[in-house]
């Protein structure tokens, strides 16, 4: 059937920020179904909270409202838009159960909107447990025995009549948040009665516990004519029990033969029938390993992440072809984007190996669980292509980005062999590592499948490589070996560091045999059809299929890597907007990334997409390929960045600002020249390598001082001193990880903390705007409440900055972004850090300026000049709009972190609240960030000594507004003696009921904790703000914060909220 | 030990050997299936032809004999990237390699297979030859290669004498030109008697034993070569006892009423087809292998009407006869390997036969 005509206004929910179990796989999505869209000339209206994405650029929709994913804007928009149709499969389950809440309710129906993509009673049956459980038994799809429960009492019953373990899994919540496998009783009722508090329904399901088992994906589509077709499948390397988004996952299946591939294939197919999808959808099966016994575990009806995954896996471009499915299209209609000759009714045949990769964030959260569940921990992930599945493995591993390169890099040789048995046993991140020096050992398959229950396939793919490793040991590195260890796609780093050699010797040694990477082409049919999209992936066993073209001028553009804390989606959003100004100008474009969850990596985003590795070696085998004219490492963070010197190496002429300048910025020496120089003042500070130097340092500067390692992204590592154990503590955690670069001691200042991003051409500046933030210094800027424009500075101390800005962007000779943080401490304007490169805010300063500053600095770039495009120097004028920027933490997710705020960086996504006034763009920040207040009326304080002054006056404004507030001795004393009532609570140490039994009852909205500074080793305020986290109680760190909301909630009953369309 | 693949226009692959140390020369064909290489080595259909997996790694989940499609593997050679060292499987009873080599089939590995069918597809499907011997020479080898014909399969393959499969339904008389023995299987869940017959068989003999339905099966080579039996189906067709047909069978069908087939530049050989069923609307994804196919203009309209058709290169993959209960289909619906997706058409074979599905 072609398109329905009657559909013209389509409503899209994007997914909100960015937290764990939700992450830029949705802006993936998002993007390319709007553009799909477009391309049907339906006029799209997006709503999506999260600036930093690419999907809600004004190109990519008509109308775009960067607001709150809540109810009642939702409803605002669509009583103002009038669309006829609403898109809800696009958006994550942050999207769905938001649809879901507004059909309920009736409003959609009263608004004449209808629900295209899926229906409700298909989002009921798929979401809801009882439903969905009704639903495969009618199909005769089997389940693990299973009940949903509603109480704890209730689900302990049925634990019993089943047996431990049993899993836990909350209806509607997020990556199975809140769930958790219990062994007995008293792990059933903890995770239980945190698991019926966090579903939306109260729903918990208790299942048989099928850990072990294979887990095995299908992504599945389906249109409205009843055609389905499985657009892959995908088999987790770890069995049934960890979380897929953690586990690391092969695609196609490889230890399925076609009996058992097709018995799930078809049970697949049946349960999209019956659900009668139309669109993509995720089926999840738990497959007996010595029967042909399966279960279904999960189906998720609309994109996923696993789509995400599937799609650049496949080149099937699954949210595009669920977009015109969506509006009425057949898939045989649909044409195949990258054959051109055949349609979206096909399935893709691979004829090489993926390999997803988890990106964890254990480098973060040192004290963070690391063990692996249902629980999904993992902020990104990376994938590789090759023609083997050990060099698919070797690839992830070093797109990863966390100091891992092969099978060695994590050392396990200490563990005696019982210690090393039971490592087997616990399912983490370093688990491969762990089997790698188990099979050193001799320790037989047999023995570490029955403890990890882990294929034998994949047990024998790892001791392939660390035969490989012992081969490169005893050597002689021969032709042959080489051959066969490149095929393994060994780094010449590695094998040199194996054979004894330099990695320089190495790479001559592969010259002279002639050893060099092919690459081969994505084209979803295993080369049965011609296709001409140049997606491809590198080997070392086959002939060249990349043909290096055209007269055109070639830019390479770097991409960023895995989405983890620090170095998120905005960097993507800065690749592609920097891609297409480069392409617009007449460049044919080449873009390297490793990341399937993000919009550069689309295969029609860029001329040429090669998903590979970012590291030195697998970027020279692309230079030599393709022999660009420059590249672009400004727009992929740190991960472009660390490419530079390489790039320059190979002779790649780094376009844009240059390496050198770059250096500048951040070896402290020479930047401390620049700003001598320029003369602008910057705390004081000093260079060292050592404890000692360290101690020496801050006992000359004077305490608190601020330790950091340099050359690092989202202040890794960054921490607050204020003794001088705290000084050895830090050091000694900066120095695990071998440091090239000195570590930077400098007097820490407590003033108000402003960014600015700026484009320079070399001779002016252009200043899209000035942020503040509200968290004053020592929270790391990414983690702080950021508003534009600035509201508190004074005039002066604005010229000041926009002075320095011009200054330093001529010394470091800019050409294109620049971002500067200062301090503004009395007045005095301080610089406390500048990155010659795109930043974490450019994507937001953009969509509320309006200004296209990646474009600006594209064309910068480029060779034109500021004037030259017509822009006028300088600061460019407000927009009118206030615009509030709101991290957003994921601390629910992983057990153990610390939630305490710092100088390092924890947040993993951000909203935007946008409005003519402070208030209500606070406001809307708030309730985008999730921060629903109040419920019960009750906070609980407790605050440190230099807090206490403003923390009474925070506190006599939320007693004003009705809270009840608890507090621990110290900060009762001071409320009572400022006259705000308070009633007094016990530490936890202290008998029940004390601050920990409030907490876990239930009632309280808020806890307002702030830590003294320095290293902690009390546990009480890590207790009390990890329990509160846990039962989903907010809990805010920084004494401004507090303000901030405290500030809003004043104004939250009167608040209208008016949504603001920024493509307008 | 070194091998080699050498192709009719002269292309070489250096590989490795596995499985049998024999010389062959064949028509080399490539096959998408990424599972399945079991049912694709015991397909009688591949008589006369060696086979390129296109997936590199082959060989996984090692051999398990219950997923054979016929009694032995039928290839004339077996060529993969990667051939797995070590299956694993709960049903595992050995490793491909040996399979290969007990059944003296010779492999060739470590190949770049994508090249290898980038060729095929631009080429066509090529005569080649996988030998160890490394002292060949082309003006030896080449006209060998070039001079070799898929022929006389069907008799290597059929079997030699009629045979009964119990069953309590409907009576079939399945014409085995090859057939899969899923065919069998298929016809037997649903209850049918099925009395397996050679292809030589008349349609007298057929017929004498008045079955229900009629299934002519897949089988290897050009249809046109079988001028007997096209001449016995002509005959099956005129006594209009109802007839379901598969590949091969469906091929002779089309021959028998005055259709007219050709050869494929590389054929359909895999599990991810999408087949339209022309009545519904609705597109089925089909297990394929065939390198001939029913000319869709020469199709007379007032004996058949197309019912399926190939969504990717528009040809026919089924006919519905006009004049009697005919119904023929290029495709697999007995999966083995590949999707189930059609397997829906067995029961309508018996609905043909009057029986209830």
């Amino acid at each position: 059937m072609p398109k329905d005509t009657t559909i013209r206004k389509v409503l899209v929910i994007g997914s909100g920020p960015i937290v764990i179990g939700q992450a830029a796989e949705f802006d993936y999505a998002g993007t390319q179904a709007c553009r799909s869209l477009k391309e049907e000339g339906i006029c799209v209206v997006l709503v999506n909270s999260n600036p930093a994405t690419i999907m809600t650029d004004k190109d990519i929709a008509d109308k775009v409202y960067i607001e709150p994913l809540v109810p009642e804007m939702l409803k605002e928009i669509i009583r103002r838009e009038k669309p006829d149709s609403l898109l809800p499969t696009l958006g994550g389950q942050a999207a769905l159960n938001l649809a879901m809440e507004l059909w309920e309710s009736g409003f959609l129906a009263e608004q004449h909107v209808r629900l295209i993509g899926t229906t409700a009673e298909t989002i009921r049956k798929a979401e809801d447990r009882e439903a969905f459980k009704e639903t495969m038994e009618k199909i005769g799809e089997p389940c693990a025995p299973s009940q949903i429960v509603y109480s704890v009492e209730e689900g302990a019953k049925f634990a019993e009549e089943i047996g431990y373990p049993v899993v836990l899994r909350p209806a509607y919540t997020l990556g199975g948040s809140g769930g958790g496998i219990a062994h007995d009783r008293r792990e059933l009722e903890e995770i239980l009665s945190n698991g019926l508090r966090l579903s939306r329904v109260g729903q918990v399901l208790v299942e048989r516990c099928i850990a072990g088992w294979k887990e095995i994906e299908y992504e599945v589509m389906r249109d409205e004519s009843g055609t389905c077709i499985t657009v892959c499948n995908m088999e987790n390397l770890d069995p049934v029990g960890v979380h897929t988004g953690d586990s690391i996952v092969v695609a196609p299946s490889q230890t399925l033969g076609d009996k058992e591939h097709q018995m799930l294939r078809s049970a697949a197919l049946n349960i999209i029938e019956e659900l009668k999808i139309t669109g993509g959808c995720n089926v999840q099966f738990a497959l007996h390993p010595e029967s042909f016994e399966y279960c279904v575990i999960e189906v998720n009806p609309r994109v996923s992440r696993s789509s995400a995954l599937a799609s650049k896996a496949t080149g099937y471009p699954i949210a595009k072809v669920a977009a015109k499915i969506a509006l009425g299209y057949h898939l045989d209609e649909i044409k195949n984007a990258i054959t051109q000759k055949t349609f979206a009714s096909f399935e893709p045949m691979l004829d090489y190996c993926v390999v997803k990769m988890p990106r964890l964030p254990f480098d973060k959260f040192l004290s963070a669980d690391r063990t692996l569940g249902t629980q999904m921990k993992a902020t990104g992930e990376v994938m590789s292509i090759c023609t083997n599945f050990e060099g698919g493995l070797m690839k992830a591993i070093r797109s990863l980005e966390q100091h891992v390169d092969s099978l060695r890099s994590y050392d396990f040789s200490g563990l005696s062999e019982e210690e090393l048995l039971g490592r087997l046993g616990v399912a983490d991140d370093r688990r491969i590592w762990v089997i790698a020096e188990a099979l050193r050992r001799g320790i037989s398959y047999d023995e570490i499948y029955r403890i990890t229950k882990i294929d034998p396939w994949f047990i024998d793919k790892l001791a392939v490589l660390v035969e490989m490793e012992e081969a490169l040991e005893r050597g002689p590195l021969d032709r042959e070996l080489l051959e066969e260890a490149k095929r393994l796609e060994f780094p010449d780093e590695v094998i040199g560091r194996l054979a004894g050699l330099p990695e320089g010797q190495v790479k001559s040694l592969r010259e002279q045999y002639g050893i060099t990477a092919s690459y081969k082409m994505v084209d979803t049919c295993a080369a049965e059809f011609e296709a001409s999209t140049p997606y491809y992936y590198s080997c070392y066993d086959g002939y060249n299929e990349a043909e290096s073209s055209t007269g055109r001028k070639k830019v390479l553009v770097l991409g960023s890597g895995p989405i983890r804390i620090g170095q998120g989606i905005e960097f993507d959003y800065c690749c592609v907007h920097g891609t297409w100004a480069f392409a617009r100008e007449g460049y044919e474009t080449i873009i390297v990334n490793n990341n399937p969850e993000t919009v550069s990596t689309d295969f029609d985003i860029a001329d040429k997409l090669y998903f590979e590795p970012l590291t030195p070696e697998d970027v020279e085998s692309i230079v030599r390929l393709e022999k660009p004219d420059g590249a672009i490492v400004q727009f992929g963070g740190q991960t472009a960045i660390k490419l530079t010197q390489a790039l320059m190496e190979m002779g790649v002429p780094i376009l844009g600002t240059q390496a050198e300048d770059v250096d500048a910025a951040e070896d402290r020496e020479r930047f401390d020249e620049i700003l001598g120089k320029c003369g602008i003042p910057r705390p004081a500070g000093h260079t060292v390598f050592t404890v000692e130097e360290a101690k020496a340092a801050a006992a000359d500067l004077g305490y608190p001082v601020l330790v950091r390692p340099s050359y690092v992204l989202g202040g890794q590592g960054m921490q607050i001193a204020v003794r001088e154990s705290d000084v050895e503590e830090f050091m000694e955690i900066i120095n695990r990880i071998e440091q090239e670069h000195p570590v930077l001691v400098d007097k820490y200042l407590m003033g108000k903390e402003i960014e600015v991003d700026a484009v320079c051409d070399g001779q002016d500046v252009l200043i899209p705007g000035i942020m503040e933030h509200i968290e004053r210094a020592g929270i790391h800027s990414g983690d702080s409440i950021s508003i534009y424009p600035a509201q508190s500075i004074s005039r002066k101390a604005e010229e000041t900055i926009l002075s320095y800005t011009e200054k330093l962007a001529a010394a470091l000779h800019v050409r294109g972004l620049i971002n500067i943080q200062f301090i503004v401490c009395q007045d005095e304007v301080y610089v406390i850090e500048v990155n010659p490169r795109s930043s974490r805010t450019v994507p937001y300063i953009s969509k509320v300026t309006g200004l296209a500053i990646v474009d600006v600095a594209s064309r910068v770039i480029m060779g034109e000049t500021i004037r030259g495009m017509g822009y006028t120097p300088g600061l460019w004028p407000a927009s009118g709009y206030i615009a509030v920027k709101m991290p957003v933490f994921s601390f629910e997710k992983l057990q153990g972190a610390d939630v305490r705020l710092g100088p390092e960086m924890k947040s993993t996504g951000e909203v935007l609240g946008i409005a003519r006034d402070f208030q209500e763009a606070l406001y809307k920040a708030f309730l985008g960030a999730g921060v629903r207040l109040p419920k019960h009326r009750n906070v609980i304080m407790t605050l440190n000594d230099e807090d206490k002054e403003t923390g009474v006056e925070i506190g006599r404004r939320l007693a004003k507004l009705g809270y009840r507030i608890f507090a621990t001795r110290g900060t009762w004393k001071a409320l009572r003696e400022a006259g705000v009532p308070a009633v007094p609570t016990g530490k936890i140490s202290q008998e029940s009921p004390n601050i920990l039994d409030l907490i876990l009852g239930h009632a309280i909205d808020l806890v307002i904790d702030t830590p003294a500074k320095g290293a902690q080793h009390g546990r009480d305020g890590f207790l009390i703000r990890r329990n509160a986290i846990e039962t989903g109680v907010y809990c805010i760190t920084a004494i401004d914060t507090a303000r901030a909301l405290a500030e809003s909630l004043e104004h939250a009953g009167s608040q209208s909220m008016e949504p603001v369309n920024i493509a307008g | 030990m070194k091998a080699f693949l050498i192709l009719e226009d002269g292309s070489v692959f250096e590989g490795q050997s596995f499985g049998a140390v024999r010389e062959a020369v064949s028509e080399i064909v490539f096959n998408t299936s990424m599972t399945g290489y079991m049912e694709v080595l015991t397909d009688p259909s591949y008589a006369g032809q060696a086979v390129v997996m296109t997936y590199p790694i082959i060989g996984n989940y090692g051999i398990c004999r219950e997923d054979m499609e016929s009694l032995k593997p039928w290839p004339d050679g077996f060529i993969v990237r990667e051939s797995a060292r070590m299956p694993s499987n709960f049903r595992c009873e050995d490793t491909l390699e040996h399979f290969l080599k007990i059944h003296g089939i010779p492999g060739i590995c470590r190949i770049d297979t994508r090249a290898l069918t980038k060729l095929l597809r631009s080429k066509g499907t090529m005569n080649g030859m996988i030998t160890t011997r490394e002292d060949w020479k082309p003006e030896e080898v080449l006209p060998r290669i070039r001079a070799y014909r898929v022929e006389h399969v069907v008799e290597r393959v059929s079997c030699d004498k009629p045979y009964r499969l119990p069953g309590l339904g409907k009576r079939v008389a399945l014409m085995d030109f090859g057939a899969k023995s899923n065919i069998m299987k298929s016809l037997q869940t649903r209850g049918c008697q099925v009395t397996v017959y050679p292809a030589h068989a008349s349609a007298e003999e057929i017929l004498a034993a008045r079955p229900d339905g009629i299934m002519l099966s897949n089988g290897p080579g050009d249809p046109k070569e079988c001028t007997e039996i096209i001449r016995e189906v002509g005959k099956l067709y005129d006594s209009g006892t109802p007839v379901f047909a598969i590949c091969l069978g469906h091929q002779l069908m089309a021959l028998a009423t005055g259709g007219d087939t050709h050869k494929m530049k590389y054929g359909h050989r895999g599990g991810n087809h999408p087949v339209k069923d022309l009545k519904s609307g609705r597109v089925y994804i089909s297990a394929q292998n065939h390198g001939y196919v029913v000319d869709m203009d020469k199709v007379d309209a007032s004996i058949a009407q197309v019912a399926f058709r190939n969504v990717n290169d528009g040809t026919v993959e089924g006919l519905r006869y006009l004049q009697k209960p005919v119904f023929t289909v290029q495709f697999h619906p007995e999966a083995s390997p590949g999707p189930r997706d059609s397997g829906y058409l067995f029961d309508e074979f018996i609905e043909m036969m009057g029986g209830n599905a």
